[in-house]
């Protein structure tokens, strides 16, 4: 996101969003835009991995908690788009010409197309793989 | 006759039983949700939609927030902000924006409606399977309920900057993600085909 003012721009990561969020004492605020932003994607793809690897290698162990994993990664990866929308509604009000504007930068692109990405890959995945193990042996 | 049905989770083969209205039935294997039996199912799933297609249209057409900074002002509503992004050469982002919280919402509210109102008069709709898919494909894309998060936290971090006036659309915009999250609770879709059957 890149904030231009009469001062010259500035640009803003999330974590620095985060960061300034966090330092200004709207901690609620920042724990909701990290949460959402850096630790549901990132869970959420180490989560896929391991299921897709888990059921490449045939892991016949803990298919329940396996599943149950797949559901919460499917109610909670939608989550992830808050930070899209806070970009999109700023950029969108905060429109004063030359005093100050906001435009999201590259970074949204890459952070919407991961969230989309996730969203399909989590839909392509079959659960009922994980209990193929549990049939051939049980 | 038994009915047997396969969990849509894990394939696990089990009898259908009758359900309690307001119950749910858990696979015994992998505990998702095989089937429910809303309360009223139909008729609530019918009332929520059509309450839901009328504030859509507000929440759409009136701004959702307006902010002041020295005198000058500026407002925006939900496609004036995709119309925003546009401009500003972030279509991909305009594109996500627009699907997720105006395109889905509106087909999953279409598409319901054509489904639901023909059957409450006794008719099935043509092309009703097809429809049906549509609704199943379109739903986890609509995102109302996050992007109303993210509104918040953005006016959030505005009010330092500037006095935040909340719009009719901003509200619009909670009641309706109440409405769709109702819609979908009183809404399981095997009673929905049981009720094609019995108008056929």
């Amino acid at each position: 996101m890149v904030t231009g003012s009469l001062f010259g721009a500035q640009s803003d990561t999330i974590m620095s969003g985060v960061v300034f969020l966090w330092v200004t004492g709207s901690w609620p605020l920042a724990l909701i835009i990290f949460i959402a932003s850096i630790v549901v994607p990132g869970a959420k793809l180490l989560a896929l991995t391991f299921l897709v690897i888990s059921i490449q290698r045939r892991f016949a162990w803990a298919p329940l908690q396996r599943a149950r994993l797949y559901r919460a990664v499917e109610l909670v990866g939608r989550w992830s788009m808050v930070d899209i929308y806070v970009a999109a509604v700023l950029a969108a009000l905060v429109q004063f010409g030359g005093l100050m504007s906001i435009r999201p930068g590259p970074g949204a692109i890459a952070f919407g197309a991961v969230v989309v990405l996730t969203m399909f890959a989590a839909e392509c995945f079959d659960p009922r793989l994980i209990w193929d193990e549990e049939a051939r042996h049980g | 006759m038994t009915n047997l049905l396969a969990c849509r989770e894990c394939d696990l083969l089990q009898k259908e039983v009758r359900l309690a209205p307001g119950g749910s039935a858990q696979c015994a294997r992998c505990a998702a949700t095989l089937y429910r039996n809303p309360t009223d199912g139909f008729d609530r799933t019918l009332a929520v939609t059509l309450a839901a297609a009328v504030v859509f249209i507000v929440a759409n057409a009136f701004p959702m927030v307006g902010l002041e900074v020295s005198g000058s002002r500026t407002s925006t509503t939900l496609l004036g902000t995709v119309a925003t992004l546009h401009d500003q050469d972030m279509t991909a982002v305009a594109a996500l924006v627009f699907v997720t919280t105006f395109l889905a919402p509106a087909i999953d509210i279409s598409a319901m409606l054509y489904l639901l109102l023909p059957l409450k008069l006794g008719r099935v709709p043509r092309g009703l399977p097809a429809v049906f898919r549509v609704v199943d494909a379109v739903r986890p894309w609509g995102m109302v309920e996050v992007f109303m998060l993210g509104t918040l936290v953005s006016l959030a971090k505005l009010s330092h900057l500037a006095s935040v006036k909340p719009g009719i659309a901003l509200w619009s915009f909670a009641v309706l993600m109440l409405l769709l999250a109702a819609g979908a609770v009183s809404f399981d879709a095997r009673a929905l085909w049981s009720r094609v059957e019995a108008t056929r």
